[in-house]
């Protein structure tokens, strides 16, 4: 038995040396945003301050480069979530033969690197808004390049999400509502779309997230305009300054935040889940005891 | 206005949505009349919509750029007022630059080693990330409890909601001249004065490695997972050692993960931007960054887009090659 007690300090040691990787230098960069040196420095530890909070606050481009993150994000949303959903429905129905070909054409923008992903982009929008005046004028941007540069591989995110809950539908739904007389419409309105509500939440949340913090494409595909991860890239390529790690922190305590909301959600709906199986079990019981009284 | 030999890829899309179409007129004709088509089932209206919604992203987001971009690979460098000129011809100048430097004739060294380098220290990563992700996700997998696996899932997300760049600067500060792993070091007598790792690329190292540890730790897991405990029961009830168990049982089952994992890693790590331009040693020529300085400092955009095309063509080359060689098919590999 010592052996597996070993055994098991060695994976627990592991594990935290593991965590420690993965956390140590994110950290180090929380220590530094409340340091007063202008250098991020975790050691000597001089004065407690938020300034750096205050000078983050301040940064008049990295508010900007939000706003436009945000609504990239948004647009992104908008676009990727029907496409990937429109795709994912007709991969189900589509010709057997051609379904491989499909695939490849909706899946190769996930594989491809993304630096390829920008540079296409920009190369064919910039001949193709050029046709008229009027488009190069409206849609020749920043924004709109970067939206439909990520979008081309985010649907696929979104169509692989979809698709895996899909999968689950039971047809015989559909063929009960058509029986009783629905069109098809109102099947994919009542019946589909309800089904697939989880998965479409968690494609859009997915989709607003990475595009969110896209770089590589993104940085081809902004033009002139910025996004708050091209803005970052900038400032870091600059010099370093602990309003950047007070941005880190900002990013942790959220993303914490979230995490153990999630947590607490989860915990609570398993509670549920178990309380309403053992409900059912003891109904179960007592019909069994009426039936043999 | 350049209307040229680009054009011609436009028509390579409406070929293949042609073919598409014959196919799935052929095919319908052999289904008897009870089967219903796709306007049928869809409703006219909605079935429109799909088809648009799809056809927008497959032909305008996917397919065209990638032609385009390979299209503009073939043709010269001008000025914008002579695109679409007579001097605007196809040409592989770009693909003979990638080998031999056009001003001199000589070998181009720089580029070549540069290409080798990205693809070598892609492929350590990927190996490295898998041997440290491993026990983790076997772990995760097989013999935690639930609870823990959840929180332990949970920390492993968490860093990754922090953007890429942010993490390059975390670890930035770490392996800086001035930066904590130094300060300790001098402070502890082992060295004399600061160690530059960043000069020495093992930022650059460390940073692809840490980005990408949680694209090995879930395909991982995933596979893992589903691999009946029975079997690794049985296995060390027979009296197989652990490395036995593992190399025999656990490793083949996970076969397919390990090379999702491996296969994401290599290619994102192939095709990774900010590592290099926040981590990498001033001297060091990653391949996107070569790409990255063709757009932004020549403005050479042709000769940028061959290059980003021959990392692609490599990338899915050697991805297909390591899959033949491991025997895995690649609709195993993305799920």
């Amino acid at each position: 038995m010592t052996s597996r007690a070993i055994l098991r300090a060695m994976v627990g040691f592991y594990i935290a040396i593991f965590l420690l990787y993965l956390f140590g230098p994110l950290l180090v960069t929380g220590i530094t945003a409340f340091n007063t040196p202008t250098y991020p420095q975790a050691w000597p530890f001089e004065t407690f301050t938020l300034e750096w909070f205050v000078a983050l606050w301040n940064h008049r481009a990295m508010m900007e480069g939000l706003l436009n993150s945000v609504i990239i994000g948004l647009a992104v949303v908008a676009l990727s979530v029907p496409m990937g959903l429109a795709a994912s429905i007709m991969m189900n129905q589509i010709y057997a033969r051609a379904r491989g070909l499909f695939y490849l054409v909706t899946v190769s923008p996930v594989l491809t690197p993304g630096v390829i992903i920008g540079i296409s982009t920009v190369i064919f929008w910039k001949d193709a808004l050029a046709l008229s005046d009027f488009t190069k004028s409206t849609f020749y941007n920043g924004l709109v390049l970067a939206t439909l540069g990520q979008a081309s591989f985010i649907s696929a995110y979104c169509m692989l999400i979809i698709s895996a809950r899909l999968q689950r539908f039971d047809r015989g739904q559909e063929e009960a509502a058509l029986d009783l007389g629905a069109s098809f419409p109102q099947v994919f309105w009542h019946i589909l779309l309800p089904f697939l509500r989880p998965a479409l939440i968690s494609a859009a949340v997915i989709a607003f997230l990475t595009s969110f913090e896209n770089y590589n494409t993104t940085t081809f595909a902004i033009l002139a305009d910025k996004t708050l991860v091209t803005v970052i890239a900038g400032e870091v390529r600059q010099g370093t300054t602990p309003a950047l790690s007070a941005l880190a922190v900002v990013i942790i305590t959220i993303s914490l935040l979230g995490a153990i909301a999630y947590e607490i959600l989860k915990r609570r709906e398993e509670a549920r889940a178990s309380r309403i199986l053992e409900a059912g079990r003891l109904a179960d019981r007592q019909a069994k005891a009426e039936l043999a009284a | 206005m350049p209307v040229s030999s680009r054009f011609v890829v436009l028509l390579i899309p409406l070929a293949v949505i042609a073919v598409f179409w014959l196919m799935a007129r052929r095919e319908a004709a052999s289904r008897g009349p009870g089967h219903r088509g796709y306007f049928d089932r869809n409703g006219a209206l909605l079935g429109t919509v799909f088809l648009a919604l799809v056809g927008f992203w497959t032909v305008f987001l996917v397919v065209l750029p990638y032609l385009y971009m390979v299209v503009e690979s073939f043709h010269p460098r001008l000025i914008p007022s002579k695109r679409g000129g007579p001097e605007d011809v196809l040409t592989i100048a770009q693909y003979k630059s990638f080998f031999v430097e056009p001003s001199s004739g000589n070998w181009n060294t720089i580029h070549l080693w540069a290409f080798i380098y990205t693809i070598g220290v892609s492929v350590v990563v990927a190996a490295f990330n898998f041997a440290i992700c491993y026990p983790i996700a076997y772990y995760m997998a097989q013999s935690g409890t639930r609870q823990r696996v959840r929180v332990l899932m949970l920390l492993l997300v968490v860093p990754y909601w922090v953007n890429e760049i942010l993490r390059a600067f975390a670890l930035r500060l770490l392996l800086a001249s001035k930066g904590l792993i130094n300060q300790m070091l001098m402070g502890a007598g082992i060295t004399d004065g600061p160690i530059d790792f960043l000069g020495a690329n093992v930022g650059l190292y460390v940073g692809l490695s840490y980005a990408y540890l949680l694209i090995m730790v879930f395909p991982l897991y995933n596979a893992i997972e589903s691999l009946d405990r029975n079997q690794i029961e049985a296995a060390r009830d027979l009296g197989a050692p652990w490395w036995k168990i593992h190399r025999d049982v656990v490793i083949p089952y996970a076969k397919p993960g390990i090379a999702s994992g491996c296969t994401m890693v290599f290619m994102l790590s192939a095709g990774s931007l900010a590592a290099p331009q926040f981590l990498g040693g001033p001297r060091t020529l990653w391949f996107t960054s070569i790409v990255y300085d063709f757009f932004f400092q020549s403005f050479n955009w042709p000769r940028g887009a061959a290059y980003a095309f021959i990392l692609l063509v490599a990338c899915i080359a050697f991805v297909l090659l390591m899959l033949r060689l491991f025997k895995v098919s690649l609709g195993e590999t993305i799920r």
